[in-house]
């Protein structure tokens, strides 16, 4: 038996769904048209008006809006009501240049909460659950998205955050946990740590986990699973949208729901931006249209993947995304942090050091690290090695600062990175995320 | 004084052996040498009979390079003889950076390339205690 916590929604038949959707399109675009100048601009540079736009058919004709378009608007520029409406702003993990805001009204916090009650019903969660969340709690929006669905459904939620591994088995296996959220690697460290500690799944009393925020495959899932006795959902989501509970999955775990009633998802072809039917990859793009306070319409997320319509063995009619198989751009995700090689290269550049550099990343212990190579160059080279490893030990901390996770550093001589002939091999990711 | 070179040594095997190999090639003797070392990268210093010629054809090698101003002290060759010149300098509190022996030796004097914290506190020290140094150009080496 199928687990929802809004079947009407969940399993609505397609014209409803699309009747529905169409009514807060329609509505969607008035308000950003009428209180967001920056969208009035770029219809009127589309040569769009509302009247255009009369039902999802014509979500095409709507410009995109991509990351810059944030970054141009930093911080409020995107917002569509005052801030007496907006009751929590939560910011991105990526820090390419400026770091992205995003606002909430009370509407958009309870909405938020609904997917994300979804997800946890889809894994089995009932109000008589314990929801231990890993996932970080603050500006990110993994840790207080969970927490609103998992209060929205009635559960006990076990706000512990990330880090302190020992006492987070402590408060599992004391608490009585039952769900474990948090990103998929962070799932395996404390799997890992657990058995280290001489204990085995049935010292704990986890049912399921629900995992996402960065890429994993089906090894890992089964590792995940044996390891812990659990069952493991993927969720997906992106703090521009609305954080977790864009799209989750249900127990057939053949791909995740996207609850398309409150985000509108398209495929598209990454160069033309020309919509893709079903079953052919694309960009995944995403249109808020029921939050008040940032309903970004028609977000490219640089995510590659491939949507499904049709009802699924579970029952659900929202249409399924599978998980993303990799990116158009090169953002690196690197335990659950948004990490874009060109932030790597504006701290070498601010340092003395040139463009030439090489970004390794890699998984061991399920435990990703991230080390840069970086060229020597005769401007910043002291003849002393405590002068050399204080230069190294200056980058690793202009390095941490910016990204917020410890990358260590190799001085290389000049030369010695490969030059490509065409476009330089800046990033090699050893880590097979993808099935 | 004297101009010593010094050379970026990324870590990994027959990197001396091929800077050696480029300084015998452009006809370049080597007459002191010495290498600090992490477990990532170290420097490599030298005093060379032709410094100017030695950095263009290690650059072109692909090397960092670059010329460090170092004292180059005679020391006496006896039994003792360096132990009185390295407490003379901790007894004045000039720290050395770091040192190493030419190769060859003078007339009862053995050369010690010393890179101190204090240039002028060490020539006066070794000149009130009747130390000399040797320059460069006393050498034979082309600056």
């Amino acid at each position: 038996m199928a687990n929802y916590y809004q079947p009407e929604i969940e399993t609505m038949p397609r014209e409803q769904m699309r009747a529905l959707q169409s009514e807060r399109l329609v509505k969607t675009v008035r308000h950003v048209w009428e209180h967001v100048p920056f969208y009035r601009a770029r219809m009127e540079q589309a040569k769009v008006s509302p009247e255009d736009i009369r039902s999802v058919d014509d979500l095409s004709k709507l410009p995109f809006t991509c990351k810059q378009d944030l970054r141009d608007t930093y911080p409020y520029g995107l917002f569509a009501v005052p801030m007496k409406d907006i009751v929590r702003l939560h910011a991105s993990s990526g820090t390419t240049g400026k770091q992205i805001v995003v606002g909430y009204t009370q509407h958009d916090l309870d909405l938020w909460a609904d997917c994300c009650a979804r997800a946890l019903t889809a894994a089995g969660g009932t109000k008589e659950d314990i929801v231990h969340i890993s996932y970080g709690y603050g500006l990110f929006t993994g840790g207080l998205g969970i927490d609103g669905g998992a209060r929205r459904l009635g559960a006990a939620t076990v706000p512990v955050s990330s880090g302190n591994t020992q006492r987070q088995i402590t408060i599992l296996q004391d608490f009585g946990s039952t769900i474990l959220c948090c990103t998929p690697s962070y799932a395996l460290h404390i799997a890992e740590v657990l058995r280290d500690s001489g204990l085995t799944k049935d010292d704990i009393h986890l049912k399921a986990g629900i995992f996402g925020a960065e890429p994993w495959t089906a090894e890992m899932r089964a590792q995940i699973e044996q390891m812990l006795g659990i069952r493991a959902y993927d969720i997906y989501g992106l703090t521009e949208i609305v954080g977790p509970g864009v799209a989750f999955e249900c127990s057939e775990q053949t791909g995740m729901h996207v609850n398309e009633d409150h985000f509108l998802v398209e495929v598209v072809d990454p160069d033309t931006g020309a919509p893709l039917p079903d079953g052919e990859q694309g960009e995944l793009v995403f249109s808020c249209i029921t939050k008040q306070a940032f309903p970004i319409l028609r977000y490219r997320t640089h995510d590659i993947g491939v949507i499904q319509h049709g009802k699924c063995a579970c029952g659900r009619t929202l249409v399924k995304m599978t998980k993303p198989r990799g990116r158009t751009d090169d953002m690196l995700i690197i335990r659950g942090v948004n990490v874009f090689p060109s932030q790597i290269e504006s701290v070498l550049l601010s340092q003395g050091y040139t463009a030439n550099y090489q970004i390794l990343v890699d998984r061991a212990n399920n435990f990703d690290s991230i080390e840069v190579n970086v060229e020597m160059n005769p401007e910043i080279f002291s003849d002393t090695v405590r002068g050399l490893v204080k230069k190294e030990k200056e980058l690793e901390e202009a390095l941490k600062s910016l990204l917020g996770i410890s990358a260590k550093v190799h001085l290389l001589e000049p030369n010695s990175i490969e030059r490509s002939t065409g476009k330089a091999v800046r990033v090699i990711d050893k880590r097979k995320l993808i099935d | 004084m004297a101009q010593q070179l010094s050379v970026f040594l990324q870590n990994k095997p027959g990197k001396i052996a091929a800077i050696t190999r480029a300084l015998a090639d452009a006809g370049i003797d080597i007459r002191a040498l010495s290498v600090a070392d992490t477990t990532d990268f170290g420097v490599l210093r030298m005093l060379v009979s032709d410094l100017p010629k030695a950095k263009e054809v290690l650059s072109q090698h692909n090397c960092v390079v670059s010329a460090t101003g170092v004292t180059v002290v005679a020391v006496p060759d006896e039994p003792g003889g360096l132990a009185r010149v390295l407490t003379l300098l901790a007894e004045h509190s000039v720290d050395i950076e770091y040192m190493y022996s030419l190769i060859g030796r003078g007339e009862n004097k053995a050369y010690m390339v010393f890179r101190v914290s204090d240039e002028k506190a060490l020539h006066t020290l070794l000149a009130d205690n009747g130390l000399d140094t040797v320059s460069g150009e006393e050498l034979g080496l082309r600056q």
